[in-house]
């Protein structure tokens, strides 16, 4: 049973960095957008470098 | 208008220095300074052509272009003029309008719909997690082991619920404090409820803890809320740019010099010049130039009225061939368009007379659900002399009962049926327009704008001389009058060439257009101004030297989808009506072509709103469809209401429902589709009890253990889930 002392807390940290995660995505606008961004990987523009 | 959406450069230096997280997202959401709508656009292509046009423009900071909107955002320097980007992303080869930036910032930051998502968020991983721990307490962890499980549970339900549940709470509490009941108040007291003897238990070193139970319905309910709310924060954001494609400018005269204005800043006794095209923005009276205006949205009547000096306007009117200067003589909330639009206000009772099918399952449902469960308590602890039992079993009955099903029941339903009804162009605007439109039996039309298009189609093509078309058609080529632009296409359709022989080509505003050919003064105009007699249809005379005029007749062309629409609506057992301000023959050849039997001409705003009304009265669900200043008060008065994007916005603003396109089919479609939508509402109702039925008396017995909570819950919201994704 000792290795739910591991488990326990990694599976609630995963759970949290996993929800810090959406709430980041949310507070970014990074749904304003679904159509346009699905479209934008296919452009070829800043293959080479990111955009500045 | 731009100038003063425009934040100063300087307003705030420390803001851009410190970009804190909350400022940037702050500054993300602003409203752009530009906006352009694209309704062209549809691929990544598009996209970075776009941007790469606008961002070369050295006065542009940024610019970026939403698909999904269709729209582009530009931020650029305070001497870009939007008009400028426009022409070119025109050059570029793509539609664009201008977008006013004031009606776009209420949809621009969707506020709610984002604190409804991390409400979600934030339930949706803490009932996984506790889920997780709930499954290993089911599947046999015992003493010590269960305990920390029930613990480590709790720590992660409390805040959740806390954070979650607001939205619940809060509603419950507006409620509770008006002396109401509502669906929110057994949602809230089940959560409650269900946390506060979880954690009893807990303490105590129970079996039974009800913590994933209390998040689960939190998540489902919530996901009820969103997308209820996701469906009309697209129809209202679709509806906003409706009404931010007519920018409120006006060009202003001062002292004999052209300036660009804002409507709202328009006084008594300015001078407003109208150019051809425009709508005039005040009621006022015409101070020089004559032309003719179109009074179809005010007045329903197809035929231009032409307009001198002297003479007074309305705002709303079309200015249709030559500029008009008009003096303002009321504005803004004092024009008559205004005025029309306050008749709204009285005709409203289609929309507040009726009650929601989950209102009126709440208000049979919450009752019942508080009395059950205070019977259990009631009974357990009079049978058992113990609080702790009788007040689980309290609390299991309402957990059970909880309406879950009952929350997903009807958006489940509106969100499949609005997305298909969208898709096909027409924009859901009010939240109980789909269950209205499912109970319609009479449909009124409106005639012009609505039924048909508002522009003349020639009718008499054929039996007109050749030499006479060729110089019809030489008068008519250069004009942009409506019914010189229908001798136009006709006349180029049936393989005519314009005269050669005309010269010197002149169009008189508010008369018409004469030439020379061969010495003689030819004229195409107005009846009076080509010495003919006027005739009962729209008409056109064309009169060469001295000989007779010769009248070319028009008809208004049917929208398209006009035909099948009222064939299908009648087909299905509808009464169809048609309401006109228009004149008596216009509107009877019209009622003939379409087979309409019942129709009314010549009707006063007032008179519509009366009718429908009565028919209402008589127990009729009316459907009103128009376009029309002349028809808000119908609209408003009318069961349920369509109009379409045409229309104008006061209008659009008094209808439940907007149709996008341009052709009136999907109408009688969106009938169909509101029926079986409400019967798969009421089929989740059914589903909903059913499912209380089996699960209420185990709960009341005592025999509901977590785990059968759990299932029961997620397996009725599955089910109602998946009958809403059956909709046709």
């Amino acid at each position: 049973m000792n290795i739910l002392t591991y488990l326990i807390p990694i599976s609630l940290v995963l759970g949290a960095v996993g929800l810090i995660a959406f709430i980041y995505t949310v507070r970014s606008n990074q749904y304003d957008d679904p159509e346009g961004d699905s479209r934008r990987i296919l452009s070829d523009e800043w293959d080479n470098y990111p955009k500045p | 208008m731009t100038a003063t959406m425009r934040p100063s450069p300087s307003a705030c230096p420390a803001c851009a220095a410190a970009p804190a997280a909350e400022a940037l997202a702050e500054r993300a959401l602003k409203p752009a300074q530009i906006a352009l709508s694209l309704p062209t656009i549809h691929c990544s292509a598009c996209i970075s052509k776009i941007e790469r046009g606008l961002n070369a423009h050295p006065g542009v900071r940024s610019a970026r272009v939403n698909l999904t909107l269709k729209r582009a955002s530009i931020d650029a320097a305070p001497e870009v003029s939007a008009e400028e980007m426009r022409s070119l992303v025109e050059a570029l080869g793509f539609e664009a309008h201008e977008l006013d930036g004031a009606s776009l910032s209420a949809t621009a930051t969707d506020r709610a719909g984002r604190d409804l998502l991390m409400r979600l968020a934030v339930a949706g991983f803490a009932s996984m997690n506790v889920m997780l721990l709930s499954v290993s307490v089911w599947s046999g962890a015992e003493d010590a082991t269960r305990d920390m499980f029930h613990w480590i549970s709790a720590a992660i339900t409390l805040p959740a619920i806390a954070f979650s549940g607001q939205p619940f709470f809060r509603n419950a509490w507006a409620a509770l404090s008006k002396g109401r009941l509502n669906m929110d108040v057994p949602i809230t007291l089940a959560i409650v409820l269900a946390v506060f003897t979880s954690l009893w238990e807990t303490v105590l070193s129970g079996e039974h803890a009800y913590f994933d139970a209390a998040l689960a319905l939190t998540f489902f309910l919530l996901a009820g809320r969103y997308l209820d709310h996701r469906t009309r924060a697209i129809a209202r954001s679709a509806a906003e740019e409706l009404t931010a494609l007519e920018v409120p400018r006006t060009t202003r005269l001062r002292d004999g010099v052209e300036e660009q204005v804002n409507i709202a800043e328009l006084r008594v006794g300015d001078l407003v010049l109208v150019r051809p095209g425009g709508r005039m923005p005040v009621d006022g009276e015409i101070v020089s130039g004559s032309s003719e205006i179109d009074r179809s949205l005010l007045t329903g009547e197809t035929l231009p009225v032409f307009a001198g000096e002297g003479q007074a306007v309305s705002a709303g009117e079309v200015n249709l061939t030559g500029p008009l200067t008009v003096r303002a003589n009321a504005v803004g909330a004092d024009t008559s368009l205004h005025r029309m639009a306050d008749l709204v206000a009285i005709a409203e009772s289609g929309r507040s007379r009726y009650t929601s099918l989950a209102d009126r399952a709440a208000k049979l449902y919450a009752p019942g659900v508080h009395i059950l469960s205070a019977l259990s308590f009631v009974g357990w602890y009079l049978y058992t002399w113990d609080m702790r039992t009788a007040l689980n079993i309290a609390a299991a009955v309402l957990i059970i009962t909880c309406p879950c099903a009952l929350g997903l029941a009807v958006p489940a339903v509106t969100t499949a049926a609005s997305g298909r009804l969208f898709r096909r162009g027409m924009l859901i605007k009010h939240e109980t327009a789909l269950e209205r439109l499912a109970q319609v039996d009479t449909v009124v039309f409106d005639k012009t704008g609505t039924l048909t298009t508002g522009t003349p189609q020639l009718t008499n093509l054929a039996a007109l001389p050749r030499a006479a078309v060729e110089c019809a058609l030489a008068l008519a080529q250069g004009s942009s009058h409506p019914l010189a632009r229908a001798i136009t296409t006709a006349a180029r359709e049936a393989g005519f060439a314009a005269s050669a022989d005309l010269s010197d080509v002149t169009e008189v505003p508010g008369y018409g257009s004469r030439a020379i050919l061969k010495g003689q003064e030819v004229r195409l105009g107005r009846a009076s101004w080509t010495g003919a007699a006027p005739l009962a249809e729209t008409a056109s005379f064309l009169k060469i030297g001295d000989q007779a005029p010769l009248a070319l007749v028009f008809t208004d062309s049917l929208r398209p989808g006009a035909a099948e629409a009222v064939e299908a609506l009648k087909s299905s057992g509808k009464t169809v009506i048609l309401m006109s301000g228009d004149t008596t023959p216009a509107v009877e050849t019209l009622a003939a072509r379409l087979g309409i039997p019942q129709w009314m001409a010549e009707a006063l705003p007032a008179d519509k709103a009366a009718r429908i009304q009565a028919l209402g009265d008589e127990g009729a669900h009316v459907l009103m469809v128009g376009d029309g200043l002349n028809d808000t008060a119908a609209l408003a008065a009318a069961h349920v209401s369509i109009s379409p994007a045409s229309a104008l916005d006061a209008a659009r603003v008094a209808s439940d429902i907007v149709l996008l396109g341009n052709d009136l089919s999907p109408i009688a479609a969106a009938c169909d589709t509101a029926q079986s939508a409400t019967r798969r509402i009421r089929e989740n109702f059914r589903i909903a009890t059913i499912y209380n039925v089996i699960a209420v008396p185990l709960a009341v017995a005592g025999l509901a253990t977590p785990l059968i909570a759990a299932l029961a819950m997620s397996l009725s919201s599955i089910t109602v889930s998946l009958n809403a994704l059956r909709l046709r």
